[in-house]
């Protein structure tokens, strides 16, 4: 495995070298390469990484951490067509604050995002700025409401009844 | 037109009120109540018969399983998963079972990665026929959705003698498989894919090469190399249009690095492409599934679990195992206490598997609990629900269910 590391270190050191002041911190999680950047530089990370190669969006990952009061969201990227790249999967994280949760969409940078972006939205209540299409998608406009994805979400029993909350029912966008 | 209307092209007769309107086009819902196979809803605006604006309207069978993750057990949380797509089970939880690997830094011994390799197979067999026999309904084609169906019984049949259930197996678990293969296995795999082999030919002629079917299918919903690659496209579908992507090339997992198998590519990017990747990956796994029996059957009774779990497996497992007890089903045996009180070291971990309907993605964060902190996973069909949106306008309705049904799509799996 000696040969596969000394990969992952020329992988860092390029990106870092594409990223250059953007990256608050580069770490080498399991599977993949986490690259943290500051939210107002989020748009610009993705764009020079796009450039770089990395063509796709495997995934949008929130992870709430309550205790912070913070939200972490992941874009795990990758590349099709740049068969050396094609190994390699980016995390390119940035931390938002719980209370006010928005942060600039990249669906335009990378459309594979879109419909992950709103999957995020409808479960986190995470605003996605200039989005084209933030709607719900697979949620109904109460369960929605209730955000089921945060931490401060607790799971009932399936004998429990939901609270309906029509007011949200009324407020969200629906079809 | 909507225009000729007003500008006078109607006589205006007394009493009567010509308003132009806005929009001259219709709504189409197709769906939910099960537009094919399983439940989706796609709004679909037409111009005459011409789809100008197609919204994918998903999520009617979720089930919030990344919620319910978090209060669940590392391992219980394998039977969950799997409920994604049943028939695709050894696929679907691999990638999970693989991050929680990752985290606790155990790998499989060799034994257990062909397992794995071989049900991961036999299953991407069977998801293809499933997905095919599909294909056929939305077609009009009964016989073919017969043929694959009944076929996919044969490798239904070979996961069962392996794990003991039909569909949901629960096979892979952390450090291992749940158990060995019985030893007239392979002689029962190798007729399974002496079948089958001739079997594709046949599906060829009635199907793949059958001139109605090529002309619904042939230049129809053609995505090019660029769009699938924009929009992130998995699998054989993404493969049908050129580009030369599959996890088990890419970062061979489990055996796939040591076996020897093709990737087959095609140009067209059209439907009939899509199917066609379908079939000669079900070639290929043939193969793969050869290769995993010869390499099992010379090396028996090596261990199938890491030795940190191993030592904890009570004595009737070890005793069924070293065939002093033989499998008469008289026995309950029960997995190692373990896995029961599994406290997962804290960490983040990312692993991928190409899954039957393509790449199959997980994201697991442990805080050190005996749940999991969040999992949040990405399954095939979610990522290609996405080519709906982009491809389909332009194309007229009755084209909709030969896209549709090409790209293999499963509502509970993408809702999750």
């Amino acid at each position: 495995m000696v040969g596969g590391e000394k990969k992952l270190i020329s992988i860092q050191d390029s990106l870092k070298n594409v990223l250059k002041d953007n990256i608050i911190s580069i770490e080498q999680a399991k599977g993949y390469i986490d690259v943290l950047v500051p939210t107002d530089k989020l748009v610009d990370s993705a764009k020079k990484l796009k450039e770089f190669g990395f063509d796709h969006v495997k995934s949008v990952t929130a992870v709430d951490y309550i205790a912070k009061k913070q939200f972490k969201i992941t874009y795990h990227i990758s590349s099709y067509l740049n068969e050396e790249l094609s190994k390699y999967i980016i995390g390119l994280s940035t931390i938002i604050n719980r209370d006010d949760p928005h942060l600039p969409s990249l669906s335009k940078i990378w459309v594979s995002a879109e419909f992950q972006e709103r999957e995020v939205y409808e479960f986190f209540g995470i605003i996605f700025d200039d989005h084209p299409d933030l709607r719900l998608l697979l949620l109904t406009p109460v369960v929605a409401a209730l955000k089921p994805l945060r931490k401060d979400f607790v799971v009932k029993e399936e004998s429990d009844n939901i609270e309906v909350d029509y007011a949200a029912y009324n407020a969200t966008k629906w079809w | 037109m909507a225009s000729n209307i007003s500008s006078g092209s109607v006589p205006h007769l007394p009493g009567m009120e010509v308003t132009e309107l806005s929009k001259n086009t219709y709504e189409v819902y197709i769906g939910p109540a099960h537009p094919g196979s399983g439940h989706m809803r796609i709004i679909v605006e037409v111009d005459g018969d011409v789809m100008v604006r197609v919204d994918p309207d998903i999520g009617f069978v979720h089930r919030t399983m990344e919620k319910l993750a978090e209060g669940r057990d590392w391992i219980k949380n394998i039977p969950l998963f799997e409920r994604m797509a049943i028939l695709d089970a050894c696929n679907i939880t691999l990638p999970y079972v693989e991050a929680v690997e990752r985290l606790l830094g155990t790998e499989p011994p060799d034994r257990a990665r062909y397992l794995r390799t071989l049900l991961c197979e036999i299953n991407r067999i069977a998801s293809h026929l499933y997905g095919m026999g599909i294909f056929g309904v939305f077609l009009g084609h009964s016989t073919l959705y017969m043929w694959a169906f009944g076929d996919r019984e044969v490798f239904i049949d070979l996961a069962e003698q392996m794990t003991g259930a039909r569909l949901t197996h629960s096979y892979p678990v952390f450090g291992g498989v749940r158990r060995d293969i019985p030893d007239d296995f392979p002689e029962n795999a190798r007729k399974a894919t002496k079948y089958m082999r001739n079997r594709l030919n046949e599906y060829a002629k009635i199907f793949l090469n059958n001139p109605n079917i090529r002309s619904r299918l042939e230049n129809v919903g053609i995505m090019s190399k660029n769009l699938a690659t924009e929009l992130g496209i998995v699998g054989p579908n993404l493969r049908a249009s050129g580009v030369r992507y599959d996890v088990r090339l890419n970062e061979p997992y489990e055996a796939y690095g040591d076996v020897e198998f093709e990737i087959p590519v095609f140009e067209e990017g059209d439907s009939l492409a899509r199917a066609w990747a379908r079939v000669e990956e079900i070639r290929q796994s043939l193969n793969i599934i050869e290769q995993a029996v010869d390499w099992l059957e010379k090396h028996p009774r090596e261990n199938f679990m890491h030795e940190k779990f191993w030592k904890t497996a009570p004595k009737l497992y070890k005793d069924v195992f070293s065939g002093q007890i033989d499998y008469a089903g008289k026995y309950r045996v029960k997995l190692m206490p373990l896995f029961a009180s599994l406290k997962v070291p804290p960490g983040k971990a990312f692993a991928r598997v190409e899954a039957g309907r393509g790449e199959m993605v997980y994201y697991v964060e442990s805080d050190g609990e005996d749940v999991p902190y969040r999992v949040r996973v990405v399954s095939p069909s979610f990522r290609n629900v996405i080519a709906f949106k982009y491809l389909m306008p332009g194309h007229r309705l009755m084209d909709l269910p030969a896209i549709y049904g090409s790209f293999d799509y499963f509502p509970p799996e993408w809702d999750r």
